[in-house]
């Protein structure tokens, strides 16, 4: 027994992990805002299988003095809440992973793996108490001991979490854990295994959100008052963040037929005044690209979250990937601007999506948002986002009798005018039009039209939020990543503690920046980090600066990279 | 108000000379008249299609969308400004078509929007191929036998999804036809005008005269708030006899989609003249 174990932590991974619907998630939610409360800074990110029953899932929980906002492969603390739950994660176990199982969970070989198995009697305390389903509330005890949490926090916080219930219910959680507490206690007494972490004041005021909580709290603040969204993994979350918050916040929710419906939804809200945004997956937004392309001509101002997971068609459902680059950056037929964010962490997420709504608003184009699963469904603490740093920006006039929807302006942008708004009527047409917004076929006004609305890429290009560097401005390696990557590749550049090595991070994938070409001509090597396996962004880096990338990191199996994923394979690149 | 208040003034229209269309735009121009729909109050949203190019011909405001996916749309217009008129228009092949899925749901959310559908049974602007409308029978260069096809009955599956209000009229009878027009604009809640018209062009089968010959009204005495019998008469043919016209049914019972929203409860406005709440998203943000 190593005694590196016990005593003071800097940071601690604890994975739980069941079949669906064996209380991952309950433990989870509970452990997470014990350990913040705690003032720890906490970290949690899940897979799972597309079931609602059964199957196997994990949840993997970082719990640091300082903060921590990556996954990694590593397992501390292991609470296996099923039996084939340690099979599951088998691959991420050492010698130094702690159990905690029910008896019959550990065999011998994984009790030979693992020295460190201790057997808790879950079920049969719980049972003790009054109903079986108290287990995962005795496991939060345990583990609530382990990290030496004061006992008046655990008791006032599962009194409060459940104080919807009846009496018996509440007293029997309470029981529950403070019996978990107990025995946490005792086997740390026995076995030196009690992890104490420094807590952070900071913590106490900072927020707990996930990646689709700040895109939905961004998109409250960029004005958004109308989705249209048809359910998708993993991008339902919005729907939903949307529509708990819809009476709060006056915004109209439907549930759309289909995702085409959705976007057209969209695009009719926006012309009648309204913000809206539609969210989908790669299967409906493919659904939704002929309404990009109405948005295109129509100049419509349009916002999509595009949460992405593995395809093609219907690929894997629950997993993550970024291989939607290219679908975003060439969806709808014809030739028209767009912009798309990828954003690398929560705070990104909130300003980004705000901005989304603004800049869609005043260049009246297609701003897409892409997400994954794993950015979805990862939440650490994060200090709060500040709206009032953001103005909803409405981009619309009033008309005058003589209002033209498409008048032909210096810089491309014609005012954009909504029906019942002034004197002035809007026409707005899916055909090539004139500057009234009626169909025309002369051609040569056909050429101005494409000339005034691509005009508008300029605009966006001007516009464009520049990628981070981080953290020297002198590098000998650059990795290039985009989207969801950012907080992992940080924790590996400084894992990997070599200072001539730096990442390059776009929030922004489209357009990209007009003096890319000199960041990218100062690396000796550029590796470039994505979740697909051709390498998408490095081809449109390459497209733009003529610059190609030396080394690929990629990874397409349906997991995101985790800390240990990167280092390793810098190690082997330049290492 | 006068009809000439929608008149574009000198046009190029697309339609060929003896359309139906050519009736039915004259007919909706008086109609709106008549209920004075101020044009700048109006939004008139369509798809593509000889049918779907009618906003372009008269005075208002125009979304003229993609094919079949104009009701999204009217849909979404219409639930962030109530106080718009609102008239999705175009041809059965386009609402009943392309636009299939989105017109029976378009009906379960029941918006305060009328529906117009041009129906001639054929499609014109690609010249000449079938429609779902098409009668069993009918040759086209792709039916090349014949429709073999059950046609599509609007009016039955709206009565089947329990539409507040179920039309059917034939542009032939004018004076009907705004008749029932009015009473669908002013309806609250999704109004469904089937309307029935000859292609000059690319149905030598459904004419003038065979609308004229197979047509009946509805009894005078006939009640529209039963479902049963409304859906009794929408399944007449004209394989087994006339099909009726006239108003098959009306649910008044139903609250148009807005008015069954909380946004709209306590605030009438349309989106675009409201603001953020700040106080409200400070205070959310603060609780995660």
């Amino acid at each position: 027994m190593g005694k590196s174990f016990s005593g003071i932590r800097k940071d601690v991974s604890v994975v739980l992990c069941g079949s669906a619907g064996m209380g991952v998630q309950t433990v989870e939610r509970l452990l997470v805002r014990i350990f913040k409360q705690a003032g720890y800074h906490v970290f949690a990110t899940k897979e799972y299988m597309s079931r609602v029953r059964g199957g196997m899932n994990s949840v993997t929980i970082r719990v640091s003095s300082k903060p921590v906002q990556a996954e990694v492969d590593r397992i501390d603390v292991l609470i296996p809440l099923d039996k084939g739950a340690i099979e599951h994660v088998q691959r991420r176990l050492t010698g130094g992973t702690l159990i905690l199982a029910e008896p019959d969970y550990l065999n011998d070989a994984v009790k030979e793996k693992c020295p460190r198995c201790m057997e808790v009697a879950f079920t049969e305390i719980a049972k003790a108490i009054g109903n079986k389903l108290y287990s995962n509330v005795v496991a939060v005890g345990v583990v609530g001991a382990i990290f030496g949490i004061n006992p008046d926090l655990l008791t006032d916080f599962i009194r409060k979490r459940f104080s919807g219930k009846e009496q018996n219910v509440i007293d029997e959680n309470v029981a529950a854990v403070e019996k978990g507490y107990e025995i946490g206690n005792e086997l740390c007494e026995q076995h030196q295994i009690r992890m104490a972490i420094e807590p952070d004041s900071l913590v106490n005021d900072q927020i707990l959100v996930n990646g689709v909580e700040a895109v939905g709290l961004g998109a409250i603040a960029g004005g958004c008052n109308f989705i249209g969204a048809y359910p998708m993994s993993p991008s339902t979350g919005l729907l939903t963040f949307l529509a708990k918050h819809a009476r709060e916040f006056g915004i109209v929710v439907e549930q759309a037929e289909d995702e085409i419906a959705g976007v057209n939804m969209a695009i009719g809200a926006w012309y009648a005044g309204a913000r809206a945004v539609a969210s989908t997956s790669g299967g409906g937004f493919a659904l939704m690209t002929e309404g990009v392309s109405l948005a295109g001509m129509m100049e419509s101002p349009l916002v999509v979250h595009l949460a992405q997971r593995p395809g093609p068609a219907t690929g894997l459902p629950t997993r993550t990937g970024q291989e939607d680059l290219n679908l975003a950056l060439y969806a709808g037929h014809g030739e028209f601007p767009r912009a798309i964010f990828a954003p690398g962490n929560p705070q990104q997420a909130f300003d980004l999506t705000a901005r989304a709504f603004n800049l869609a608003a005043q260049y009246q184009v297609p701003v897409f948002i892409l997400t994954d699963q794993y950015f979805v469904d990862t939440y650490y603490n994060t200090p709060p986002f500040d709206a009032s740093a953001v103005k909803v920006e409405h981009h619309f006039v009033e008309t005058g009798q003589a209002y033209r929807r498409f008048e032909i302006t210096e810089n491309g942008i014609s005012p954009r005018g909504i029906p019942g708004y002034g004197k002035g009527l809007v026409v707005a047409d899916s055909d090539e039009h004139d500057e009234a917004g009626h169909i025309t076929e002369d051609l040569d006004l056909r050429v101005r039209m494409v000339d005034k609305r691509l005009s508008k890429g300029r605009l966006l290009e001007e516009a464009v939020i520049e990628p981070t560097l981080w953290p020297n401005e002198d590098f000998k390696t650059l990795v290039l990543c985009w989207g969801s990557t950012l907080p992992i590749m940080q924790e590996a550049i400084a894992v990997f503690g070599r200072d001539d090595v730096s990442l390059l991070h776009f929030a922004q994938v489209f357009p990209l920046p007009i003096d890319l070409r000199q960041t990218l001509e100062q690396a000796e090597t550029i590796i470039c980090l994505e979740g697909n396996a051709t390498g998408q962004f490095a081809d449109l880096v390459e497209l733009h600066t003529g610059i190609s990338v030396d080394e690929f990191l990629l990874k397409y199996n349906g997991l995101n990279f985790t800390v240990e994923d990167v280092v390793a394979s810098l190690e082997k690149m330049i290492g | 108000m006068d009809a000439k208040h929608y008149d574009m003034g000198e046009i190029d229209i697309a339609w060929c000379p003896g359309c139906g269309d050519f009736s039915i735009l004259k007919v909706l121009k008086e109609a709106l008249a008549e209920l004075d729909v101020a044009p700048e109050n109006l939004v008139m949203v369509s798809g593509i299609g000889q049918a779907a190019k009618i906003p372009h011909y008269l005075r208002c405001n125009v979304f003229n969308g993609l094919h079949g996916r104009s009701l999204p749309a009217a849909f979404a217009i219409q639930s962030s400004n109530p106080n718009l008129t609102v008239i999705a228009e175009s041809g059965d092949g386009d609402m009943y078509g392309e636009g299939g899925n989105h017109f029976i749901h378009n009906i379960r959310r029941n918006p305060n929007m009328t529906n117009l559908v041009h129906n001639n049974m054929v499609y014109g602007l690609t010249k000449g191929q079938a429609s779902p409308t098409s009668q069993r029978g009918f040759k086209t260069p792709v039916q090349v036998d014949g429709v073999l096809l059950e046609p599509f009955n609007p009016v039955a599956v709206a009565i089947a999804l329990d539409a507040s209000f179920v039309a059917r009229v034939f542009i032939g009878d004018r004076e009907h036809t705004k008749d029932v027009f009015k009473q669908a604009i002013t309806h609250k809640g999704y109004a469904l005008v089937d309307i029935l018209q000859p292609c000059v062009s690319f149905n030598k089968v459904n004419t003038f005269q065979w609308f004229k010959d197979n047509t009946e009204k509805l009894p005078p005495d006939y009640d529209p708030t039963s479902r049963q019998q409304a859906f009794a008469q929408a399944c007449r043919t004209c394989e087994d006899g006339k099909m009726p016209v006239g108003i098959f049914y009306t649910n008044l019972n139903k609250k148009p989609y807005h008015e069954n929203i909380p946004v709209y409860q306590t605030d009438s406005s349309p989106l675009w003249q409201r603001y953020r709440n700040d106080n409200k998203l400070k205070e959310l943000i603060e609780r995660f």
